[in-house]
């Protein structure tokens, strides 16, 4: 397996008296796809968040890169997240402000590039994403799929060694669904970065995965291909199979 | 008894809690001032929200605010034989209090619950988060900005109050009732000193501080205050809440103030 470059080491985090994490450990290895899944609830999004630093665990390690980033400073972990590329579940557009504007603001706030070369940047990133012509809209004005794109060219301006997808498919049609996996297929081509993507898109988002970890009932397993998954022998996880993919994802593997 | 003494106890962690959030967020709003480079546009379109948008909110209320005292005083001054203190009587009740406090309340109705709902909303939809994982610090990017603008704008528009104020008394009680007009500025002249103009303005920066940090640090807290609820119902909570503490501090503020600038 090629390096790890997040790690999660006996972290617990809890709200008030419920525990979400309890002890987890996982490995996100470079370069690669890691899908992490499980029904709403059980801890997913709180696992985003704690990679990113929006939230600390109340003890163990998280390490990025290598740098435990549980305790550390604002000014450092501002600096550890310059490896970051999110896409937010609800997009998270800043509202008040144009798709261009949206997309320019990570060159015009962390580089020093003038305004043309942002200009230009901007654009030939939109262009790639089919957001030509709709760069003076704003964000109320968009779908939901294209309300996405933006999302993911604002996140892909600075080149991210690691991107983090929270449900990027949630709220969308399946058309639009295929059409944001496309375009991170593409992407992940292009710019060869980490992933992990954050689902309960099951099956289809594990045909994106080098990696699965399913997440259930606070407990983290790791898996090498979704077909582990089928084969694992753990009642748990049987049940969770059963469950979340029952007769559409056998009958995938059938065909 | 057990009960009782735990809920004690959870409010005071609550509210320890609470003020060393809000204690930190003035520290990290006032120290964004000082930080390099400069937000000068993204401050002026915050004084222009806060400031010159208010201008005519402020021109009514204060045009009859003036008047509403012309009035009163008038016929309370003629009780006693005096109606050329009229200009006295108006200038110092505007510069000492209505002026600083009216304006304070006014700015915190209109702008400051605009600032939380704003802020309130932007933390809900991920956009705060969004920002700190582009690694861009929110507080440079908007909480500072709108310190700033209001610390800039409270003391004018508290300035521009009093002026139209004086002018609003003027019209009622010269305009209307006969006062003689040069009784009335030539009462106001010889009543205002430097102190009572000082003590106004230092007012109106407090309460501009505590209109800011209220009213965008309630929102900027909106999903960690107790009791508010999530989405919609917790901003428009969290709202009124910081109209209400901004407006009461506020008050508090000026009675502290006054006792010890007098």
């Amino acid at each position: 397996m090629s390096q790890a470059v997040i790690q999660f080491k006996d972290v617990v985090k809890s709200f008030g008296k419920q525990i979400i994490l309890d002890r987890v450990n996982l490995t996100i290895p470079a370069g690669k796809t890691t899908v992490i899944a499980g029904p709403s609830g059980q801890g997913k999004s709180v696992t985003m968040k704690l990679i990113l630093g929006l939230l600390r665990p109340d003890s163990g390690q998280i390490l990025v890169g290598g740098q435990d980033i549980s305790k550390m400073r604002a000014k450092a972990l501002n600096g550890v997240r310059t490896k970051f590329g999110v896409l937010f579940q609800g997009s998270a557009l800043l509202d008040s402000l144009t798709v261009f504007a949206n997309v320019a603001l990570p060159l015009e706030e962390r580089t020093k590039l003038g305004s043309e070369e942002i200009r230009a940047k901007v654009l030939a990133t939109l262009a790639q994403l089919g957001l030509t012509g709709h760069e003076g809209k704003y964000p109320a004005q968009l779908s939901g799929g294209m309300r996405k794109r933006v999302g993911l060219a604002r996140a892909l301006m600075l080149h991210p060694e690691i991107m983090l997808f929270d449900e990027p498919t949630t709220g969308l049609d399946p058309e639009n669904s295929l059409e944001i996996y496309k375009l991170f297929l593409e992407t992940q081509e292009k710019f060869g970065y980490t992933s992990v993507i954050v689902s309960h898109d099951i099956p289809k988002v594990f045909n994106l995965a080098d990696q699965v970890i399913l997440v259930n009932k606070g407990k983290f397993s790791t898996f090498a291909s979704p077909e582990d998954i089928q084969q694992s022998e753990l009642p748990e996880i049987q049940a969770f199979v059963q469950y979340t993919m029952g007769k559409l994802y056998l009958s995938r593997e059938m065909e | 008894m057990i009960r009782y003494l735990e809920k004690i106890g959870r409010n005071t962690i609550w509210f320890l809690e609470d003020t060393g959030r809000m204690g930190s967020f003035l520290v990290l709003g006032l120290g964004g001032i000082f930080k390099r480079p400069f937000r000068f546009s993204a401050t002026i379109r915050q004084v222009r929200l806060i400031g010159a948008n208010s201008f005519w909110v402020i021109f009514f209320i204060a045009g009859f605010t003036g008047m509403v005292l012309g009035l009163q005083g008038f016929y309370t001054l003629r009780k006693f034989g005096s109606e050329g203190l009229l200009g006295s009587a108006v200038s110092l009740s505007l510069i000492r209090e209505l002026g600083p406090v009216l304006t304070a309340l006014m700015v915190t109705g209109r702008a400051g619950s605009a600032m939380c709902a704003e802020i309130g909303i932007m933390r809900n939809s991920e956009q705060l988060d969004a920002l700190e994982c582009m690694a861009i610090d929110p507080f440079r990017y908007l909480i500072t900005p709108k310190f700033l603008a209001t610390l800039i704008s409270v003391p004018i528009l508290t300035l521009y109050f009093n002026v139209v104020g004086i002018f609003g008394g003027y019209l009622a009680g010269c305009g209307l009732l006969g006062v003689n007009p040069g009784a009335y500025w030539s009462g106001m002249e010889q009543s205002v000193v430097n102190q009572d103009i000082n003590m106004g303005i230092i007012k109106s920066f407090v309460f501009a501080l505590v209109i800011v940090w209220v009213c965008a640090g309630r929102g900027y807290f909106v999903h960690v205050i107790r009791g508010a609820g999530f989405g919609a119902e917790g901003v428009s909570k969290v709202t009124t809440q910081a109209v209400v503490l901004s407006s009461i501090a506020i008050l508090i503020c000026d009675y502290l103030l006054t006792a010890i600038l007098l």
